[in-house]
Order: C-alpha cells, then sequence, then structure tokens
C-alpha cells in the first residue's frame, strides 16, 4: 500500500495514503485545533487527502506565551 | 474543502465562523478581523504611532504585517531576553530583523536585557527562585513589561500593541476564573488605558482571532517566524489551559470566542460592582521613574537591586 510520511516536532510516521489530514492527527493522537499541516511548505486544509509520496508537516500552533 | 467565497480551493476551515477560505481570501480576511477589533475597543487611529512588541513568534509577527497593510504607523520593540536553550533568543531575533528588513527596514528597537542589566532573564529567574520566589515566567513578564512601557514612555508611543489572541486570553480568563482572582477579572480586556502618568496604553488588535489562523495567516503571507517554542513554557499551564479549551471548541465550534467575548460584554453590563476601596495608591520608583504601588522602588528595580 503506497505510503506518506508524517513529520511533526522532529518525529516521523509512514502513514497510509488515502486517509485524509484529519484522520492522520486524531490517529496521532493530536488535537486538530493545536496543529496546521504543511505540504510543500504550502498550507493546506485538513479535508486533504494524503497521496502516495506525500511529506506532510504538521506545525504545533499553541504556544506558551 | 472550498472557498466559501470563490470555490476554489480552501487552505484553512473555520467551523465556528461557518468559513472556509482559500489563501487569497484568507490573507484579506484576517486583516479585516484586527480592523473591526481596533475599531469595536476604539485601539488606535491611523494617525497615532503603535509600538509592537513583536518576539518572532508567529502571532507578533502576523499582528506587524497586518497593520503595516492596514496602513497603520508602527515601530517594532524586540527584547533579547538571553534565552541560550536552542539559541532561542538569538533565532527569534534574527527572524524579527530579518522580517523589518524584508518589509523596507522598518524601524525597529533591539532591548538587550543582558547588555542593558548585566543579566540574562534566564538568570535573574534562577536567582529569584533559589530566594523562594516565583517560575520563570513570572520574572520573564516582569522584564518584558517593564522595558516595553519605558520605551513607549520614552518614544511617546500611543499605544503598545502585542499579539494576543482568542486563544491567550481565554486561557488566562480560564485561569483566573478558576482561582476567583477579582482584581485580575477586572483587568483583563483588549484595551489597558494609560494610567498614572506613566503605564502605557496597551492593545491587542488580535483578540477577535484564534491561534491556529495567526500561525495559518503567517504561513499564507510566507512569514519566516520562529517556529521553536520557548524552553520555559514546557509544562507550563497556559498550555494545559488552551488543551483543554480545544477539546471545548471541538465539541462546540465557537466555544471559545464565545466564552471569551461574553465576558467581556457582561464586564461592560456591569459584571463587578467599582471598588470600594477606590484606586490603588501610585507613587514614582526612585531609580526607574516608573509609577509603583510597591514603595520607593518598583518591582523591577527591586529585582535588580536584589541580584547585586
Amino acid at each position: 500500500m503506497p505510503v506518506a510520511k508524517i513529520v511533526y516536532r522532529k518525529k516521523e510516521w509512514e502513514v497510509e495514503s488515502g486517509s485524509t489530514i484529519r484522520a492522520v492527527i486524531e490517529k496521532l493522537g493530536l488535537d486538530p485545533y493545536s496543529v496546521l499541516a504543511l505540504r510543500h511548505k504550502k498550507l493546506i486544509n485538513d479535508q486533504t487527502i494524503i497521496e502516495p509520496n506525500d511529506e506532510i508537516r504538521l506545525i504545533n500552533v499553541i504556544s506558551g506565551g | 474543502m472550498k472557498c466559501t467565497k470563490c470555490g476554489g480551493v480552501a487552505v484553512i476551515g473555520m467551523p465556528q465562523h461557518r468559513l472556509q477560505l482559500c489563501a487569497e481570501h484568507f490573507a484579506d480576511w484576517v486583516p479585516s478581523m484586527v480592523q473591526r477589533a481596533i475599531e469595536k475597543y476604539r485601539m488606535f487611529t491611523p494617525e497615532q504611532r503603535i509600538l509592537v512588541a513583536v518576539s518572532g513568534g508567529k502571532d507578533s509577527l502576523t499582528l506587524w504585517d497586518v497593520l503595516i497593510r492596514l496602513g497603520y504607523q508602527t515601530e517594532g520593540l524586540y527584547i533579547n531576553l538571553g534565552i541560550t536553550t536552542e539559541d532561542y533568543s538569538d533565532v527569534s531575533q534574527q527572524r524579527v530583523e530579518a522580517f523589518a528588513a524584508q518589509h523596507g527596514s522598518l524601524p525597529l528597537r533591539v532591548v538587550n536585557v543582558r547588555d542593558t542589566y548585566g543579566q540574562a532573564t534566564p538568570d535573574l529567574a534562577r536567582a529569584r527562585r533559589a530566594r523562594g520566589g516565583r517560575h520563570t515566567c513570572s520574572a520573564c513578564g516582569l522584564v518584558k513589561r517593564h522595558i516595553m512601557n519605558q520605551v513607549a514612555h520614552e518614544g511617546g508611543y500611543a499605544a503598545i500593541a502585542t499579539g494576543h489572541n482568542v486563544d491567550d486570553e481565554a486561557a488566562v480568563l480560564v485561569q483566573n476564573v478558576l482561582h476567583w482572582q477579582a482584581s485580575y477579572l477586572k483587568r483583563q480586556a483588549p484595551v489597558l488605558p494609560e494610567a498614572h502618568g506613566g503605564l502605557a496604553r496597551k492593545v491587542k488588535p488580535l483578540c477577535h482571532l484564534y491561534e491556529r489562523e495567526t500561525a495559518a495567516y503567517a504561513f499564507v503571507r510566507g512569514i519566516e517566524f520562529a517556529e521553536l517554542e520557548c524552553p520555559y513554557s514546557v509544562g507550563a499551564k497556559t498550555i494545559f489551559y488552551k488543551g483543554l479549551l480545544n477539546q471545548l471548541e471541538r465539541r462546540s465550534p465557537g466555544a471559545k470566542s464565545s466564552f471569551y467575548l461574553s465576558f467581556l460584554q457582561a464586564k461592560e453590563q456591569g459584571l463587578f460592582t467599582p471598588d470600594e476601596e477606590g484606586e490603588a495608591v501610585f507613587g514614582i520608583c526612585r531609580k526607574c521613574g516608573q509609577p509603583t504601588t510597591a514603595g520607593d522602588l518598583c518591582a523591577f528595580c527591586r529585582l535588580w537591586e536584589s541580584m547585586s
């Protein structure tokens, strides 16, 4: 099954392509309101379908002050 | 997900507004929300000079970018706190300086705490904690507020603008409500007026935007901000409260915004009774000249004197 790479806070995961960014965010146990997703440094919405060989970077947007 | 306005590919969905926007429309929507807040709370006018407190993070650089686009007269203030872990302060300063340079050499003041006062903020906080004092964030906040106030007062700026967003304000509100800190609740507002002949007016133009939206704006506009989180913010209660609020938001889109804005409305309608004891009495710090309720030395100057 074609895979894609998810990167978050210097950690990497391989996920199967075909699901939405939102599904992956939730599967990783992250809060969808606390992260944004970038593909090739461009912002993408969380309903975007992950494609084979994608590299998606998740960015934490919640700061402590 | 399609843009509500044009049908193009949306880059962000905002359930609390029932809105999904493409990059172009989102980049215009954010400034419109900021302008609305500036007008609603009468923060400042286009004729006034505004000091923008910039940390190099997404919120403050988003704020500066938006204010420039809206045509306001702004000058930046960056305070290098001397946090060396992962080069946090130096990286943040580089981001601010790069932003100022890329936008046509924007006026920017940089205050280096170590160079100005002889010690960096983490050293100050460590010494304070060793004497039974509070968390690093408390010392950091004291240092930043003092310096912002001093620069604003000396420079004759009409107001200090900070990048506080809905998530920040709602988290503080949760904390203050949990402990029923009435005096803090009374003071929490998008505008803190100038006071006592030396405390500068403070405004929060991003107070209608979620943290996720300010971050998204920075990416859409190509603003290179410091993604590194302050090393001292690990485990901060603010982050915990923000997480709780986001859980609420997931179940009830708009809950964060409603919690905060309804609080402001309730205050306007008389939620709090006026103080019966009257206002605190302010003197002038004999060392720095800033207003203080704490005797002849303000908390900031007392902190540095205790270090020497």
